[in-house]
């Protein structure tokens, strides 16, 4: 199978609290993969090691064939964490200029690929406003596009559309659509359960277990679920039942 | 590149916080000021006493400065000098001349001398014979020793740098913690060292500034003594500040917020004043004394009083800066080590 992200056996513990136990997933190139959870389940968790920032402590996890964290294939993932990351003194424009300056790009092809974001994302008009002067939702646009800056082969994106208004979202989802027909690999994470059914694939995760995943389509027939809710409950409740 | 745009970035930020520049460049200039008025204001008026046998002498003086008084009996004098009401005795009993000094504030000290040797220049040929007489000079309190702004001046220089670079450093560290930029900056192939690096070369623009600033200012506005040259002691200021920085940084990882930050200017910071030099490190107790080896501002401090009250030049200041430097590297390698809580690689 071409899969591009290939997570095998990891668990994760801070000192003696275990926040991941024993975690299998691949995720297929070109396909948008959600991780579905609540808060503190250890979706972030999760992400941060397949973004390279943390270690697993046991297990292994592998991104385009190279075992994690390998600057070298951070260099190939675009990350947004959940809070928004922006220097709020600096203009949207000069945030952006930093992060591409980070991964390389200067010049032509540096002001080529801001103008190619900040479009995407709607923000060309607010390039010259201090970032501390965006309302909640334009920080988080302005996140992704951050993260989208060096054309990544791999998109990880920790509650993208948190507190972004329905219509927002709507577009943020058409953008990763369009991304991933592009062949962009995209992993995200959510605690929103309909969010969860725009995604190709789902892992469902509570308490540091990935309790469930498949399509959203075959975790509510094999569960015959009507909502990804449904589905979730009833994963939930099988574990508790053991 | 990655280090060139972090130091961009830092620029940027910092011209957008007028306030923090403002704090950085300004509030030590306003606190140097205020000490150097404190310790040598050029207008203290001298009381002086005058006890003589010869009325005309006595005279004379009264009319060549009002800071002078006759005054009949001297025990009367002696008591007005002990409950500080006069600053000096002058005893004028040709061919004999002695100052008897109150003694406690270096600057009335100055400032009696001053007038003394004014006065006695200015007398009239009619008593010629006391223009060659030199004073003899005693003290009620202190010594001829005790120095003012001249003396702790160069301390303060230091220390004032230290301290305000050691907390805005510190808390913008900090910052990049709490608000998750930091995290977001792990997430990229941006190497630990190469963030290291980046802030302190961010930072040392600005310290270069600053350091340019306070000694131009304490030397050209505050007229203090300065012997040596001005670009040694920009260059061991420099050193300071960069040590200052690379520690901020450092103990920022240790901190969680910006008052945990603050918390640590009295472990850190307070105790270098007590071994910069600015208090006697001799009289103090033995086992005391080898703490100031390992204090950044010790170095600092000693050097650039060598250079200013002494004039030394970089043969005797260059093992100062070396250890300096030698501070600044360690604190900024074992900011890359304690950077890797945060991210393994």
């Amino acid at each position: 199978m071409n899969s591009v992200i290939h997570v095998s056996n990891v668990s994760k513990s801070f000192s003696k609290h275990d926040v991941l136990q024993d975690i299998s997933l691949s995720v297929a190139k070109n396909e948008i993969y959600g991780l579905l959870g609540p808060s503190g389940a250890g979706k972030t968790t999760l992400i941060k090691m397949i973004a390279g920032i943390e270690t697993p402590t046991s297990g292994k996890i592998t991104v385009l064939d190279t075992t994690m964290p390998s600057l070298q294939i951070m260099k190939r993932i675009g990350f947004m964490a959940q809070s928004d990351a922006l220097y709020s003194e600096l203009s949207g424009r000069e945030n952006l200029e930093f992060f591409a300056s980070i991964y390389g790009l200067k010049g032509a092809k540096q002001r080529e690929r801001i103008e190619q974001t900040a479009a995407l994302v709607n923000l060309t008009d607010f390039l010259k406003k201090p970032v501390n002067q965006y309302s909640g939702g334009m920080k988080r646009r302005l996140s992704l596009a951050a993260a989208l800056l060096h054309e990544p082969e791999i998109l990880i994106l920790d509650e993208p559309t948190v507190g972004i208004d329905p219509v927002l979202r709507q577009s943020v989802w058409n953008e990763l659509y369009k991304l991933s027909e592009n062949g962009t690999t995209i992993l995200v994470t959510t605690h929103v359960m309909d969010e969860a059914e725009k995604c190709g694939q789902l892992g469902m995760i509570r308490d540091g277990r990935l309790i469930a995943s498949g399509s959203p389509q075959q975790l509510k027939e094999s569960t015959s679920s009507e909502t990804i809710e449904d589905a979730f409950l009833y994963y939930g409740g099988v574990r508790h039942e053991n | 590149m990655r280090i060139r745009a972090l130091v961009k970035r830092i620029i940027r930020q910092f011209k957008r916080d007028k306030r923090t520049l403002a704090m950085m460049f300004l509030a030590p200039l306003l606190i140097l000021t205020l000490v150097s008025l404190v310790f040598s204001g050029n207008d203290y008026e001298p009381k002086i006493a005058v006890i003589s046998d010869q009325q005309p002498v006595a005279d004379q003086l009264e009319k060549t400065d009002k800071a002078f008084t006759f005054y009949e009996s001297s025990s009367k004098a002696e008591d007005d000098l002990k409950n500080e009401k006069l600053d000096a005795i002058l005893y004028v009993n040709p061919p004999s001349t002695k100052i008897m000094l109150e003694g406690s504030n270096p600057t009335a000290n100055k400032a009696v001398m001053t007038t003394v040797d004014k006065a006695l220049k200015a007398m009239s040929p009619l008593s010629d014979q006391l223009k060659t007489l030199q004073p003899k000079v005693d003290y009620l309190h202190g010594s001829p020793k005790m120095d003012s702004f001249d003396y702790i001046g160069p301390f303060l220089i230091g220390f004032f740098i230290f301290f305000f670079v050691f907390l805005i450093s510190g808390v913008s560290f900090l910052r990049e913690r709490t608000t998750g930029t930091l995290e977001r900056l792990l997430a990229t192939p941006m190497r630990r060292w190469e963030m290291v690096a980046g802030y302190v070369i961010g930072f040392g623009i600005f310290t270069i500034i600053q350091s340019a600033i306070i000694v131009s200012f304490s030397i050209y506005v505050l007229d203090i003594m300065m012997k040596g040259s001005i670009w040694y002691v920009i260059l061991i200021t420099l050193m300071l500040a960069i040590t200052a920085l690379s520690l901020g940084t450092l103990l920022s990882a240790f901190a969680k917020n910006e008052l945990q930050m603050i918390q640590f200017i009295p472990i850190v910071v307070v105790p270098q004043v007590f071994f910069s030099g600015l208090f006697n490190i001799d009289t103090m107790a033995d086992w005391l004394q080898p703490l100031s080896y390992i204090m950044p501002l010790t170095y600092g401090g000693q050097a650039i009083r060598d250079v200013m009250i002494q004039g030394d030049g970089w043969s005797q200041i260059y093992d100062d800066v070396l250890v300096l430097a030698g501070f600044s590297l360690l604190f900024m390698v074992l900011n890359t080590l304690a950077l890797k809580k945060h991210r393994k690689l």
